[in-house]
């Protein structure tokens, strides 16, 4: 005897299996008749009377939707069928396997009507565009439009580049490791069990230092230098700095952790 | 007597209006919508382009009228459907394999055309574009196949959807006469 459970899981399946061959029979224009209607409305009874979750009765809902649009291309495949322009595919395989390429082309010729069109130069468009050429500008007035900007070049201090990001004042592996050091001392200090909260190591007085040191971080988690705990019930992230660098030997997929630093969470860390 | 000559001008200037719209391209693709006659013929526009075709008949050529979205509900279509159409100047007869040539198609790629329109047809308008490839392949060299369907994509006598499914497009409807394809394949 099946529990509740188990016929329900199973029921999805058949429901999603159910799903899937009705589009492959629409998307693939194969055989609609290859669908056993009537076996699909048994199953889909049959395990009605389970469904609870809203999403089991989508599922529900969209396989009988599935099956409408299966009935509905038989019911176009009947029609088609009793037109004039029903031909068996394969006998028309056959019989354009055995006919001669000029054949066919004959066949073609007898019902096809080309559309007689001209892409033609005529005086009145030629006369539009000479006078279109007249009342054009030459490029080098129209250019002057944007003039150039007029600021004077000069040379940057070292300080000034620092400020604006382009270069650090560190090299970034001294920057990583002092960084490093920092961590294992507050984790040695204020740590509890070798480890220290997340957000009480990246957050700093301003908001853009708190960015920089999330992101620096990162690179000790990525480079082996720490690793993060992530406590899911209580929604708490912990960071643990190694002694050593380790370098990564396991074939275990490694996992990306995103974590949000957005200024409402560095004011309530704050507070 | 004036009035019929006036009324006979009106017509002969609306006629070569009609000329100068449905012979010329004027969008990417040829033809003219029933609207854009109206407007620029006068909403008389289906007897103006039933007197070109009268004068089209001893070139061989015709205004061919073709309903794009839905067909009309009877033989004559009210001037709401007809607004929808598109009219086209075709041939009226047939063209010889010689002058098929000369018009830039290679036996080879018209046959293909052939086989890919009759394929689709009898696959109820949708055929996948695996199916008509091999079936092509049964003829033309592996290499040209893929090349020819993208071909006929490009002139409008296919279209492809997302799952590689190919359909019938606009140029098929207004050049081919699709039961007249079937009958004359499979009566050879």
């Amino acid at each position: 005897m099946q529990s509740k459970r188990e016929r329900v899981k199973i029921g999805r399946e058949r429901l999603q299996r159910v799903i899937e061959m009705c589009q492959t029979v629409e998307e693939r224009s194969l055989d609609p008749f290859l669908v056993n209607v009537d076996e699909i409305i048994r199953v889909i009874r049959e395990f009605f009377p389970e469904w609870e979750n809203p999403e089991d009765l989508c599922l529900d809902a969209e396989a009988i939707n599935r099956l409408a649009s299966v009935i509905k291309l038989q019911s176009e495949w009947v029609k088609h069928r009793s037109t004039s322009l029903y031909t068996d595919p394969f006998l028309l395989e056959e019989k354009v396997k055995r006919l001669e390429k000029e054949t066919i082309v004959e066949a073609f010729l007898g019902a096809w009507q080309p559309i007689i069109e001209l892409e033609q130069i005529t005086f009145q468009s030629l006369k539009e565009a000479l006078q279109y050429w007249e009342s054009l500008s030459p490029l080098k007035d129209r250019w002057k439009a944007f003039p150039t900007p007029e600021e004077a070049g000069g040379t940057a201090t070292r300080e000034e580049l620092i400020k604006l990001k382009v270069l650090r004042d560190k090299a970034f592996t001294e920057e990583l490791e002092n960084f490093w050091n920092e961590l294992k001392r507050l984790a040695a200090e204020k740590g509890e069990n070798g480890r220290v909260s997340y957000w009480d190591f990246v957050g700093a007085e301003t908001y853009e230092e708190t960015v920089h040191r999330a992101f620096l971080t990162s690179f000790l988690v990525t480079y082996g230098y720490a690793t993060l705990e992530i406590n899911p019930l209580e929604e708490k992230i912990f960071i643990r700095p190694f002694k050593k660098q380790q370098r990564r030997i396991s074939k275990e997929q490694l996992v990306s952790i995103p974590i949000a630093i957005t200024r409402e969470e560095w004011e309530r860390w704050r507070k | 007597m004036e009035k019929m000559s006036k009324r006979k001008a009106v017509y002969a200037s609306k006629v070569k209006r009609a000329v100068h719209m449905l012979f010329y391209r004027r969008h990417k693709k040829p033809g003219v919508k029933g609207w854009e006659l109206r407007k620029a013929l006068g909403a008389d526009y289906p007897k103006v382009l039933s007197i070109l075709d009268e004068y089209l008949k001893p070139l061989d050529l015709q205004v061919k009228m073709v309903f794009e979205e839905e067909k009309p509900r009877s033989e004559k279509p009210t001037l709401e459907e007809l607004d929808k159409a598109r009219f086209y100047i075709t041939l009226r007869g047939d063209l010889t394999p010689k002058e098929a040539k000369m018009v830039g198609w290679r036996i080879d790629d018209l046959a293909g055309l052939a086989i890919t329109i009759a394929y689709i047809i009898s696959k109820k308008g949708k055929a996948p574009r695996k199916e008509v490839e091999e079936l092509l392949r049964e003829k033309l060299p592996g290499w040209k196949t893929s090349l020819n369907i993208d071909r006929y994509i490009r002139y409008g006598y296919i279209s492809q959807d997302e799952n590689e499914q190919l359909y019938l497009d606009w140029r098929t409807r207004a050049e081919v006469d699709q039961k007249a394809l079937i009958d004359l394949l499979l009566s050879k």
